[in-house]
């Protein structure tokens, strides 16, 4: 089973995020940049798959020249290669155009499976999936907690609002996981080193046949208009229990109307 | 007046409070238009509820193979639906389906998205509070008509009776719509509490409740507050609570009138998801907790001696 792993680098959701005051979008200089944490629970479905029933695992991605750390990152894991979507035209590129562009490079990889994490932690949007579904006319299985592959059909546990629902597909398709479908590993030593030598091709927007004003800001099909920052929630009354912490609790809880 | 399409979200043949705020939204942009997707019966159901709340039309799209699907078949007919109406915008709730139906409607029709709103001007302009809630971005719809997801709680559902009309819309399924089958539905932990997304009290344990035993006292202050329960990641992944109920980055967000921290430091993760709460009261052993930074009220204390007091002491006002 031949399986392409989407991932994204993201800003550290740890630490402070900003847009660039220039063009809205993120500001990748100033913060700290690492691999999207749910994708590496994909990488890691994907290579217990592989394990299992043999194939290739491809990591793909579409992101600036600093996108490639992302990459390498993945590839640590144990992925046996890569493909970069790069170009210059891409920046501030809306979801809609994204997922053009990342169904055209899955077209020239023609896999059985797409994996992807549920979402990413910088836009936490959690459309990209069904787009790239709706474009490529194959079954998007969202949101797995539990994947199982029985020849070409994969059923998947998703949580809903109000318990599970078990879904089935055939392949080709594309499944994004959450975290409670396994526990990533940490790259090995052996791993980190092989991954400096695993092919990474990198492919423009004229390799995907996609013209450069169908992305970008030019082919966005959203625009940010302004964006502020919201001044920080002031901390309020705090105080310190000696016996009668629960009843002031409930105190401030009074003068708020709760109670 | 142009009609606003509004996606209702319903369970057990009621309609979601998210749907009501939906038609509150909707109602300043436009006229209300109700679609409801569901099994045969289902729009009858909900009319009283959705005329109520300003639906001067309900579209009922039933099928018992709509149902049987994920996703895909509900955009397919809201397409050719918005084909035929030419609606000013179209809403759905911050729901994961109701972002899934949107993405698929915005690349079937080549329509810009904005998700996770919390409020849309009549000029289309939509407010977002992004990055755990530090920064607040205006966007618009730069191609096709205003397609947005409202994210749970950010409108007060207001009253508007009107007597809907209802229009039944047929249901023609290609077989692409068919790809994804739904074999089984689990109904897990569904009590009286309400929806934790919706709901306007969330009471939150954290790695301070130690044993899932312990969440007894987040889940009894949750029902004398007719809250929601919530967990933090850290309690999920310790196995104190099961994980649809985390907030947090990679959780929930929650938007509630009232949220309450129990046991929780308030690392970024968990503050990513609760942070535009109204009203934060916080409880925790460690005075120096991230958690009070945000809190309208915070106790230092030992929780297992706060909150057992705190819930004899509603009990004893009720």
């Amino acid at each position: 089973m031949n399986i392409v792993v989407l991932v994204k680098q993201v800003p550290d959701s740890g630490a402070e995020r900003e847009l660039r005051s220039d063009d809205q979008t993120i500001d990748r200089s100033s913060a700290n940049n690492v691999l999207n944490e749910m994708d590496e629970y994909a990488v890691e479905e994907a290579l217990k798959l592989q394990e299992a029933l043999g194939g290739e695992v491809t990591v793909l991605t579409m992101g600036p020249e600093q996108a490639g750390e992302a990459i390498r990152k993945a590839l640590q894991m144990g992925p046996d290669k890569a493909v970069h979507v790069l170009d210059g035209a891409l920046h501030g590129s809306c979801a809609v155009a994204t997922s053009k562009v990342l169904a055209a490079a899955l077209r020239t990889l023609n896999p059985d499976l797409v994996l992807a994490g549920a979402e990413s932690t910088d836009g936490r949007v959690q459309v990209m999936p069904h787009m790239i579904a709706e474009r490529l006319g194959i079954a998007a299985l969202t949101g797995a907690r539990k994947l199982t592959v029985d020849g070409g059909t994969l059923t998947v546990e998703r949580q809903t609002e109000e318990g599970y629902e078990v879904v089935t597909a055939a392949t080709p398709a594309i499944v994004s996981v959450w975290d409670t479908i396994n526990e990533p590993r940490y790259p090995s030593l052996k791993g980190i080193m092989a991954a400096k030598k695993k092919p990474v091709q990198t492919l423009s927007l004229a390799d995907l046949g996609i013209s450069p004003d169908e992305v970008g800001f030019a082919g966005s099909t959203s625009t940010v208009v302004e964006s502020t920052k919201r001044p920080p929630r002031q901390a309020g009354t705090k105080v310190t229990d000696s016996g009668d912490g629960g009843v002031q609790l409930v105190e401030f809880l009074a003068t708020e109307r709760f109670v | 007046m142009a009609e606003v399409l509004v996606v209702v979200e319903h369970s057990g043949g009621a309609v979601k409070k998210l749907t009501l705020e939906l038609l509150t939204l909707a109602r300043t942009l436009g006229e209300p238009a109700a679609v409801v997707f569901g099994a045969p019966g289902s729009a009858a159901a909900l009319t009283g509820r959705l005329g109520e709340y300003g639906a001067a039309k309900i579209y009922a799209v039933e099928s018992d193979e709509l149902t049987g699907y994920l996703v895909a078949p509900k955009a397919t007919v809201l397409a050719s639906l918005i084909g035929d109406v030419a609606p000013a915008a179209v809403l759905l709730g911050s729901t994961q389906e109701g972002k899934e139906i949107a993405g698929r409607l915005a690349v079937k029709l080549d329509n810009g998205l904005l998700t996770d709103v919390s409020d849309l001007a009549a000029d289309g302009t939509a407010t977002q509070v992004v990055f755990a809630g530090s920064t607040i971005v205006r966007s618009k719809v730069s191609r096709g008509l205003p397609l947005a997801t409202l994210r749970p709680n950010s409108v007060a559902p207001v009253p508007a009776p009107v007597t809907p009309a209802v229009s039944p819309v047929e249901v023609p399924l290609s077989d692409a719509d068919k790809l994804v089958k739904v074999v089984d539905r689990v109904v897990e932990q569904k009590g009286s509490r309400p929806e934790l997304t919706e709901a306007s009290v969330v009471v939150s344990g954290g790695r301070g409740l130690g044993s899932a035993e312990n969440f007894k006292l987040v889940e009894e202050l949750a029902d004398l507050l007719g809250g929601a329960v919530g967990a933090s990641r850290a309690a999920t992944d310790s196995g104190f609570y099961p994980h649809q109920f985390q907030v947090g980055q990679t959780g929930k967000t929650v938007s509630p009138q009232l949220y309450v921290a129990l046991g929780i430091s308030g690392a970024i993760q968990h503050r990513a998801g609760m942070q535009t709460s109204k009203t934060i009261v916080a409880v925790n052993k460690d005075a120096e907790a991230p958690i009070f930074e945000l809190a309208d009220f915070g106790v230092v204390g030992d929780l297992f001696k706060v909150v057992p007091q705190a819930a004899e002491e509603i009990r004893k006002r009720a």
